[in-house]
């Protein structure tokens, strides 16, 4: 069990809200979707979360909630109870699910709604989506995918998970690391090796496999933040896969990988967007009741200046994931913009929560406070999902 | 049964407010705006209403400038049937919004119309009662319970002394305290529904109704400071402040 003091009053909503300008143009449904959304967040996740935390689970019962609102389907087709909105919709959900200050909620659900389930929709056959889809929709499966590996993370074509013809079916044998949703999870999206001989990127394909299945073995994984989110080693011990495991096209499972990845960094811009207006609006209750040198402080005209700066950055990090969502829900030529985005939005993310627990002082310190947490939560954000280097290669390919 | 409900577009309850620096009225530019949040509970008793299958359909009214129809969109999100936006760029008083309501239940002869006790910006709590004088319909205002019988209304009203429980005879108007209900959320698939929903738009002229404010504001400002707090040393020095300066005993 994890030891210390966690202290509730600094749980509480702060007094006034900080948040940047709604972006022009952005479609009514999607404006009302960011309401209901900030709602849910106010009332079931942030009074919620601590507990979360310390027991290392969101319960189920959340996910359900959020699938009867329709929070889960946003990426999924009408047919099987989503609502299918695109990319700018991701954004919303993702800058609203930021603003909770639980980055391991935030993680957790856009894992199942945004990078693995998606994976479904996009390459799925009728017969997978009619029964994979509205369960997920729904919140009663929970999605993960595992696609990094001990020896093979940022080079994914470098994974060596092995998935072996085996009659009509398939068997699956190697490991997966730092998986989110893989302990409480119940389907995993698997990206195997299937054709040894073929190139790196070449020979790789999708599966869906139970995460109960016999073989499948997992290890909680302890973690620096996130703490709400289950991330696991996952081990494939001949696990046997029936034919209609396979998910999409045999041997072509890294377009696909590399085309959710377009989305799941447009949800990491929001993602920074919410958790950036979300520490500064902490930090200006915080400064604007700290009493010193005989009044607050922000009556420092460092300390206001500061706030700020950093809130400038943030809302041109934030105006350039709202345009690279904008570019991708249009179908629109993107790679560049959003590993721009991913390249940016988390180091700007750096920068605010640092410059926000220097300002809360010792207090910002100690476990407990929210801008902690929001520390220790925002550091994996400029490695997961394609780290800084590995993003401005993109973009410097692209110039 | 069909049930008119009111929906008034107002500054977020969260939005800290901030008065106009010529002291005409409070900044509403670039500030959050929400269905006032009484009327989302009307909108809510409504919508129960008619799962109950005793109302037959929802109209949600707004008034005000175009963007008021996302008011209305929300409504309709939450369950109602059918949207009226009463087009207007002028402000609003609530004897110009009673008449408008007025004209409406004329043409759409509902059975009941459910109004917000007050709306949170400017906390006039008349209209409703404005309303029952103009069409001479019996007013339940600070509902917290309401039993709606074929040709009565049993409701439950928040007073001073405690609850006080009438009986009106429909069609009647009702406004909405704070317990009567929690309103649901809008689901996402009812946020899409709700966009194939009609909306009607009039304007304020074409109902015969003069809006023209009868009341002028003179001048609006933001609360005084808190002034700051004094440490005392002594029991005595405070009974003495509290006596001379605070003037409490
Ligand atoms: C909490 C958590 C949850 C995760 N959830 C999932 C999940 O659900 N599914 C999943 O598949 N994966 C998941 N991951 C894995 C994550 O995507 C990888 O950690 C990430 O891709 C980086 O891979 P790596 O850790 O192997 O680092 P490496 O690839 O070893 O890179 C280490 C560092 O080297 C530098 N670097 C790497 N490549 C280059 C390059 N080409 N040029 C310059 N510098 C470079 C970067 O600074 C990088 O951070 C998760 C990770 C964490 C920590």
């Amino acid at each position: 069990m994890r030891t210390g003091t966690i202290r509730e009053p600094q749980q509480r909503q702060s007094a006034t809200p900080y948040r940047p300008a709604e972006p022009m143009a952005l479609p009514e449904e999607l404006r009302m979707l960011r309401d209901q959304v900030r709602r849910f967040v106010e009332t079931e996740v942030t009074p919620n979360g601590l507990e979360w935390e310390r027991t290392g689970l969101i319960p189920r019962a959340v996910f359900r909630k959020m699938g009867a609102l329709g929070f889960l389907g946003m990426r999924h087709p009408i047919e099987y109870g989503g609502t299918d909105l695109g990319p700018l919709a991701s954004m919303v959900f993702a800058e609203e699910l930021g603003r909770s200050t639980f980055g391991g909620f935030t993680a957790s659900v856009l894992v199942h709604t945004d990078m693995s389930a998606v994976h479904i929709t996009r390459d799925g056959s009728p017969a997978q989506k009619a029964r994979h889809l509205p369960p997920i929709i729904r919140g009663e499966t929970i999605c993960a995918i595992a696609v990094t590996e001990a020896h093979a993370g940022s080079d994914v074509a470098g994974l060596k998970t092995r998935a072996v013809r085996d009659g009509a079916g398939w068997v699956l044998r190697g490991s997966k690391m730092f998986i989110t949703n893989a302990v409480h999870g119940d389907l995993i999206i698997v990206a195997a090796r299937t054709d040894p001989e073929a190139k790196g990127s070449r020979g790789i394909s999708l599966f869906l496999v139970d995460r109960h299945a016999p073989g499948v073995s997992v290890t909680a994984l302890e973690k620096h933040g996130w703490l709400c989110s289950d991330t696991a080693e996952i081990v494939f011990d001949d696990v046997r896969l029936p034919a209609d495991a396979l998910l999409g096209e045999e041997n072509r499972g890294f377009y696909g990988i590399m085309d959710t990845f377009q989305n799941e960094r447009i949800c990491v811009g929001g993602i920074c967007a919410g958790e950036t207006a979300k520490a500064i609006e902490v930090t200006l209750d915080y400064v604007k009741t700290r009493q010193a040198f005989g009044g607050t402080l922000w009556d420092q005209p460092v300390v206001r200046h500061k706030l700020a700066s950093l809130a400038c950055k943030a809302a041109a990090a934030r105006q350039l994931a709202y345009q690279a969502a904008t570019l991708a829900a249009e179908g629109r030529e993107c790679i560049r913009e959003v590993s721009m985005v991913k390249a940016l939005a988390p180091e700007v993310l750096h920068e605010v929560v640092h410059g926000c627990l220097q300002l809360h002082g010792g207090t910002g310190f100690m476990r407990g406070t929210v801008i902690e947490r929001m520390a220790r939560d925002a550091r994996i954000l400029t490695i997961g999902g394609g780290a800084t280097e590995v993003m401005l290669e993109e973009v410097a390919k692209r110039m | 049964m069909k049930v008119l409900v009111a929906v008034k577009r107002v500054v977020d309850y969260n939005v800290k407010i901030r008065v106009k620096s010529d002291n005409t009225g409070v900044e509403t530019a670039n500030v959050k705006m929400s269905m006032n949040p009484f009327d989302e509970i009307g909108v809510e008793e409504a919508v129960r209403l008619k799962e109950a299958g005793k109302a037959t359909e929802i109209v949600a009214v707004s008034m005000g400038p175009q963007a008021c129809q996302e008011t209305i969109r929300t409504a309709l999100a939450m369950g109602a049937d059918r949207g009226i936006l009463v087009l207007t760029d002028a402000e609003l008083q609530p004897l110009a919004v009673a008449k408008i309501l007025k004209v409406l239940c004329d043409k759409e002869q509902p059975g009941l119309v459910i109004l917000g006790k007050q709306a949170i910006d400017d906390d006039c709590n008349q209209t409703g009662q404005m309303l029952a004088a103009l069409l001479d319909w019996p007013q339940a205002t600070f509902a917290s319970k309401l039993e709606l019988g074929v040709s009565d209304a049993r409701v439950t009203r928040e007073i001073d002394g405690g609850l006080e429980t009438i009986t009106v005879t429909l069609p009647a108007v009702l406004t909405t305290d704070l317990r009567l209900n929690e309103p649901r959320y809008a689901s996402l698939p009812n946020i899409m529904k709700a966009k194939k929903k009609p909306i009607d738009t009039v304007d304020p002229a074409s109902l015969g109704v003069d809006v023209a404010p009868r009341l002028s504001t003179l001048k609006v400002n933001e609360p005084a400071k808190r002034q700051a707090g004094v440490k005392v040393a002594t029991v005595a020095d405070l009974v003495a402040k509290l006596k001379t300066e605070a003037k409490v005993i």
